[in-house]
């Protein structure tokens, strides 16, 4: 049994005991507090067999000190002022730095006061073999215990405290080891007080103590010379301890909303949405009509607290103070790695540390730069809407107070947002040490102008990082993706005999047949990936008497099932669209729709809306006709099996026959489309192999291959959206459903025109999509074939995106489809899946007299509203799977890795002033490497020099050279974030840069 | 500044120096307050508590009174000057009304009521200043004030908060260890080793709980040691003061009889 007593303590000692103090709470409210703590004896001095202390513990000291420096020739400890740690935390960390150190407890709730981050170094000091470091309580001990005097400031009797304790280490060693008569007096081990604070050395040599300055001892140490190395310049010179000043605005005020909206339409400021560079935390930019080139935003106080998304409104400098982009990578969280998150007035001592570096890292980034670059530049006054979401985080680990599982403090933590367009969230939490390691979801509060950091609360755990399920989770709120079950309401909408529904025995008076073409005898199939359920399209083509072909598109009839303005229909319009994850589908319409009635499997049949063509054999349209249908789809085929009954010499069935008179016609669709200047485009695209469906381990990652069935069904899709189009904007000019994509500006492509000039001497034209698509055909290196993906990549990046939008709202020539050279198109053909497709259905069966138009399609705000919800949904859903893919490649590459390292070809698509960009084909990645030391850096050419790790001639990289890199999955110790590290492995070994 | 305190550092110390097992200093004050019939005064650490208790005497109401047993009642008030912030709260504060029917709960079986029917014991317990172990200080204080009044119970009861810090546990918290670790308060009769009351109003590991009971049941016994010599010092006190004193029929003996004195005293005046 434990042994319980009552520590006794005097009344009369309560001077020394009880201390009394005033506290200002965050409210302004002053409180006394009084404390009291019980001194003791038996506080242990850590030496090895001293005679006079318990054994309870293991003492760690060696007996006669360290005796290996040149000045002090005796045995002695050290016992470091709080500001040695403060300052000199690497020398002292190096593990040559050998000398027992006696820690006080003063020092290291000093420490502890004046910087968390160095606090959690000094205790993973401890924690290590190689150091001999003692941590002696002397404020619990009776005769080292201090208390502050009148008049004297907490540094002073800090001060104070330090020297009495080493005081006592010296005359407790003296009476550890009394003198013997007759022998001569022992030399004794002594404690050497190590501080860089002048006034502390001269009371401390006052009172007859040794006392040294850090520089000092370790000039006389045995590795002097590389120990001096690590001595830090700010130790020099020793600041006192602040006195609290008023928290300082460390932002500028946002104008009153009536001055923002005034300044707006006066043309004097302008409103666009704000977006962080994810390069460089000190740089965003603000779109705005008035200039071709995004306004930039140098450095935290010009982005004034704005937050990615943000609509804010900008002020423009004067021309003379523009400036260009910077061209090194910033990373916050190595910038900032001591910052703290507390929110006291001591953390402003390491603002100014910060605000320095900052300051340094914004004034690099050159003036000096050639007009051209240069970019509007201008600052933050106003915020028109914030755009603030729930973000999910990782608390970092670092900025914890006490990391006990069991604390229910109320702690200020940082947390990291997943996404680096975001900076850190400073928390208030009572539950931090349990979610260290864990995903969590985040909002923000606000963000004070006195504020560095923007403050949030805490929503709810989404669960530990890197399990499937958090991460799951993690993507689709972080991307917005509505992914709760359908409710009641929703599948009360669904046809009441589920999935016995069929399609009723032919009759002409029955409803579901009434104006229904029957096709259930043609010969049609559908093409689609392996393992897809939701098949929207079936295909069919057979030979005209005429010579003529045709030719049909069959697309799921989900307007029959999806009635206008019905629970399931908002729920649709709301979820705009299917997300597909690697290892999930968040489906836009509920399953026994998606999956089943509308379906379009093989064998049953189905209620099918279908383009049919009269196509000549140079593929040309002479006839098309729309109609709703009854299809029974012959066969399901994976785009291979397509391909290989096509290629098979000895399949001559019918249905082979047609799936190579619609490859033939899909060839011509195709050569017609390039003629009339439709760019092919590339986006880096690789396919999981998931073990099983259960475990959905990654087993590993590979390129998507396209075979031409690919190509075929596309054709034909294509064919149809733009014959849909058409008919539905002939109907009805005003609200037709349609999808465009704008021409990019030319200034888009001016950084690629230059790279692709001077690095590898070809020219781009991007004066038409024609031209563009010509010219990258042209961009072809015979050495190497990736060379032009990369390329094609890179172009596609410099494009905008394509978008829904109602025929009624723009001009008539804004219309066309830049990458597809159409000059009208839609989206018709995977109804299941997109809303706009849906839309399009209703208006394409009103405009075939089928079904009246219900009238909210005819009305140009609603057709907008919805089509505005769908086009951000479409645009995060992409973003969401393919933050998928990222993950689960982060797996696999983690699996791979295991086994050993993984090392890729890749090639640099841009450089930096401290590192380069990388594009790893293979795995459809992107990557930096940083180099830690310092290389050259040729903007002009978009090179880099990197000198050679033995002081050889140095290695230039540049853009679009070839490279191998090293991948390596990391996880950031403090946010516990997965990350992908690369490093070069050729041309240059860049792991000791 | 609070939260930048540690619990329990490396070292073992928690932050007023003491290590898990030690209580904090307890001093107890036992004489008489006006005209009260039993008060005790504890100082434990800088918590203080105050309780005078009145009776057995008759019950204020008839209504309230019970024809084979005494009632018992706890009337429990926080002095504003208790805390750093100067608070008032009135006595229909719902954490004061909960203090007072915990001691009430806890005394409640341990008097024994059956030998004064009708009657009502009053018991009031002033808070002069908090830091932690509110109940238990109050229980404690309780106890030797019923002693002092002569109201018989069948053992002493005597009260601990122990708390865990990761996965050890730590007795006798302050104010500023009970706002950060899960605790629990239990009340035990020493000699038996019984348990009259436990209450948490936080979540504790299920594996902890036995710990933390056997512990804070052991610390009741080096309480209850305590209690007993201030109680028997005033004891003799109260002795040697009547060996000098002119004689008094005495009647009986040992602490019963000291109030029975008393008493006495009361209804000659």
């Amino acid at each position: 049994m434990v042994e319980i007593t009552i520590r006794k303590r005097p009344r009369e000692d309560a001077v020394v005991t009880q201390r009394k103090f005033f506290k200002k709470t965050a409210r302004g409210k002053v409180i006394k507090v009084l404390r009291e703590r019980y001194l003791r004896d038996d506080v242990n001095c850590g030496i090895q067999r001293c005679s006079l202390c318990s054994l309870d513990v293991e003492p760690t000291l060696p007996p006669l000190g360290t005796q290996e420096h040149q000045a002090l020739s005796f045995g002695h400890y050290v016992i470091p002022d709080t500001n040695v740690f403060l300052a000199q935390m690497d020398l002292i960390e190096s593990p040559l730095f050998k000398t027992p150190i006696v820690l006080l407890q003063t020092v290291m709730e000093e420490v502890r006061h004046r910087s968390l981050p160095l606090f959690n170094r000094l205790k993973m000091l401890m924690r290590t073999d190689e150091k001999t470091v003692w941590v002696f309580y002397n404020e619990y001990r009776s005769e080292t215990a201090v208390i502050r005097e009148e008049g004297e400031t907490p540094n002073d009797r800090n001060d104070r405290g330090i020297r009495k304790a080493t005081a006592w280490y010296n005359s407790h060693i003296s009476l550890a080891r009394p003198p013997i008569r007759n022998q001569p007096k022992p030399v004794l081990t002594t404690a050497v007080l190590l501080t860089d604070d002048v006034a502390n050395r001269q009371k401390a040599e006052a009172e007859g103590l040794k006392a040294i300055s850090v520089r000092r001892y370790v000039e006389g140490l045995k590795d002097a010379n590389q120990l001096l190395d690590l001595l830090s310049v700010k130790g020099e010179e020793i600041e006192p301890t602040r006195a609290a000043a008023p928290r300082q605005a460390l932002y500028p005020e946002y104008l009153p909303t009536a001055t923002v909206l005034a300044g707006i339409k006066a043309g004097q400021l302008h409103q666009g949405h704000f977006n962080a560079n994810q390069y460089n935390y000190l740089e965003g930019s603000v779109n705005v009509p008035a200039f071709t080139k995004p306004i930039l935003l140098v450095g935290r106080e010009t982005m004034n607290r704005a937050i990615d998304g943000d609509i804010v409104a900008v002020e423009v400098f004067p021309e003379s103070e523009w400036k260009a982009p910077g061209d090194e990578v910033v990373d916050q969280e190595s910038t900032l790695k001591n910052d703290d998150a507390e929110d006291s007035d001591d953390e402003e001592g390491e603002d100014d540390v910060e605000a320095a570096v900052e300051l340094r890292i914004v004034q690099k980034e050159g003036t000096k730069r050639p007009a051209a670059e240069k970019q509007p530049t201008g600052r933050i006054v106003g915020m028109v809407k914030r755009n603030w979401r729930s973000y999910v985080c990782h608390i970092d680990r670092t900025s914890l107070q006490s990391s006990n599982p069991g604390s229910l403090s109320q702690q200020t933590v940082f947390a990291t947002p997943v996404s680096r367009l975001l900076p850190r969230i400073r928390l208030r939490t009572r539950q931090a040490p349990s979610l260290v390691g864990q995903k969590i979801l985040v909002t923000i509060d606000r963000w004070d102008s006195s504020s560095r950091y923007p403050e949030g609360h805490f929503v709810r755990a989404l669960g530990q990082v890197e399990s499937k399920e958090a991460e799951q989770e993690s993507l689709l709120l972080e991307f917005d993706v509505p992914y709760r079950p359908f409710g009641k309401a929703i599948l009360d909408c669904l046809p009441k005999e589920g999935d016995a529904w069929v399609v009723p025995p032919k009759n002409a008076d029955d409803p579901e047949w009434k104006g229904r073409d029957d096709l259930r005898d043609l010969l049609i199939c559908s093409i689609d990936p392996p393992g897809c359920q939701d098949i929207d399209d079936a295909l069919h083509a057979r030979p005209l008497p005429n010579g003529n072909i045709e030719a049909g598109v069959h697309i799921a009839d989900v307007s029959r099932f999806v009635l206008p303005d019905t629970p399931m229909d908002n729920e649709a319009a709301a979820r705009g669209t299917t997300v597909y994850l690697v290892d999930k589908r968040i489906d836009m319409l509920p399953e026994l729709l998606g999956t089943n009635l509308c379906s379009l499997r093989p064998h049953v049949e189905r209620l099918a809306f279908s383009v049919i063509w009269e196509l000549s054999p140079e593929a040309e349209i002479v006839n098309v006709r729309f109609t709703k249908s009854v299809i029974a789809s012959k066969e399901a085929f994976t785009y291979e099996a397509a391909q290989l009954r096509k290629d098979d010499p000895n399949m001559h069935d019918d249905l082979t026959k047609s799936i190579r008179l619609l490859n033939d016609l899909a060839i011509k669709l195709k050569a017609g489309r390039m003629a009339a200047g439709a760019l092919n485009l590339a986006s880096p695209e690789v396919k999981i192999h998931l073990d099983s469906a259960e475990s959905s381990d990654p087993v590993d990652v590979e390129q998507k291959q396209l075979l031409e069935t690919n190509s075929l069904v596309e054709e034909f899709m294509l064919l149809a959206n733009i014959s849909v189009a058409r008919k539905i904007q002939e109907t009805f000019p005003q609200t037709a459903v349609l999808r465009r994509h704008m021409p990019p500006p030319p200034t888009n492509f001016e950084k690629l025109k230059d790279v692709l000039l001077k690095r590898t001497g070809r020219s781009l034209d991007v004066s038409s999509s024609g031209a563009l698509a010509a010219s990258l055909d042209q961009c072809i290196d015979p050495n190497e074939p990736a060379f032009n993906t990369l390329v094609r990549i890179m172009a596609t990046r410099c494009m905008l995106s394509a978008e829904y939008f109602c025929s009624g709202s723009v001009g008539r020539d804004t219309f066309g489809h830049y990458g597809l050279a159409s000059p009208i198109y839609t989206h018709f053909t995977s109804p299941i899946r997109r809303y706009a497709d849906v839309l399009a259905h209703r208006q394409l069966s009103a405009a075939i007299s089928y079904s009246p138009l219900h009238p909210s399609l005819h009305s140009k705000p609603y057709v907008e509203r919805v089509l505005d919800v769908v086009n951000r949904r479409h645009r995060m859903a992409q973003m969401a799977s393919r933050a998928s893919v990222e993950f689960y490649v982060g797996l696999a590459l983690k699996a791979r890795g295991i086994s050993g390292t993984v090392t890729e070809d890749a090639f640099v698509i841009r450089t930096f002033r401290n590192g380069i960009n990388v594009f790893v084909s293979a795995l459809g990645i992107e990557g930096l490497v940083m180099f830690k030391r310092e290389i050259q850096f040729d903007a002009e050419n978009y090179t880099v020099s990197v000198p050679s790790p033995n002081d050889g001639a140095p290695t230039t990289i540049s853009v679009f050279d070839k490279v191998r890199v090293k991948i390596d999955v990391e996880k950031d110790p403090n946010t516990q974030r997965g990350k992908v590290k690369m490093t070069l492995v050729s041309p240059v070994n860049s792991a000791s840069l | 500044m609070s939260s930048r305190v540690e619990i329990l550092n490396d070292g073992g110390y928690r932050s007023d120096g003491r290590r898990q097992y030690e209580l904090r200093d307890i001093s107890i004050d036992l004489s008489p307050r006006g005209t009260a019939d039993g008060s005790a005064l504890i100082t434990h650490g800088l918590t203080e508590v105050m309780v005078d208790v009145f009776g057995p005497k008759e019950a204020k109401s008839r209504g309230q009174s019970v024809h084979d047993r005494a009632t018992v009642s706890v009337e429990v008030g926080i002095m504003p000057f208790s805390t750093g912030e100067r608070r008032k709260r009135n006595r229909g504060d719902k954490r004061v009304l909960e203090l007072a029917a915990s001691i009430r709960q806890t005394f409640e079986p341990i008097i024994q009521t059956s030998l004064y029917p009708r009657s009502e014991i009053s018991i009031f317990v002033h808070i002069l200043q908090q830091d932690g172990g509110l109940l238990p200080a109050s229980i404690n204080a309780t106890t030797l004030a019923l002693l002092t009044a002569g109201i018989p119970l069948t053992d002493y009861v005597t009260a601990m908060t122990c708390g865990v810090h990761s996965t050890t546990s730590l007795l006798d918290l302050t104010i500023l260890e009970e706002n950060d670790l899960p605790h629990l308060t239990v009340a035990s009769l020493p000699r038996t080793g019984k348990v009259t009351l436990v209450t948490m109003e936080t979540r504790l590991h299920a594996e902890r709980v036995t710990e933390c009971l056997k512990i804070a049941g052991e610390a009741g016994k080096i309480l209850h040691k305590e209690m007993k010599k201030a109680v028997e010092a005033r004891t003799q006190k109260l002795a040697q003061a009547m060996e000098m004193a002119p004689k008094v029929a005495v009647v009986g003996g040992g602490s019963g009889g000291v109030g029975d004195v008393e008493m006495e005293d009361e209804m000659d005046t």
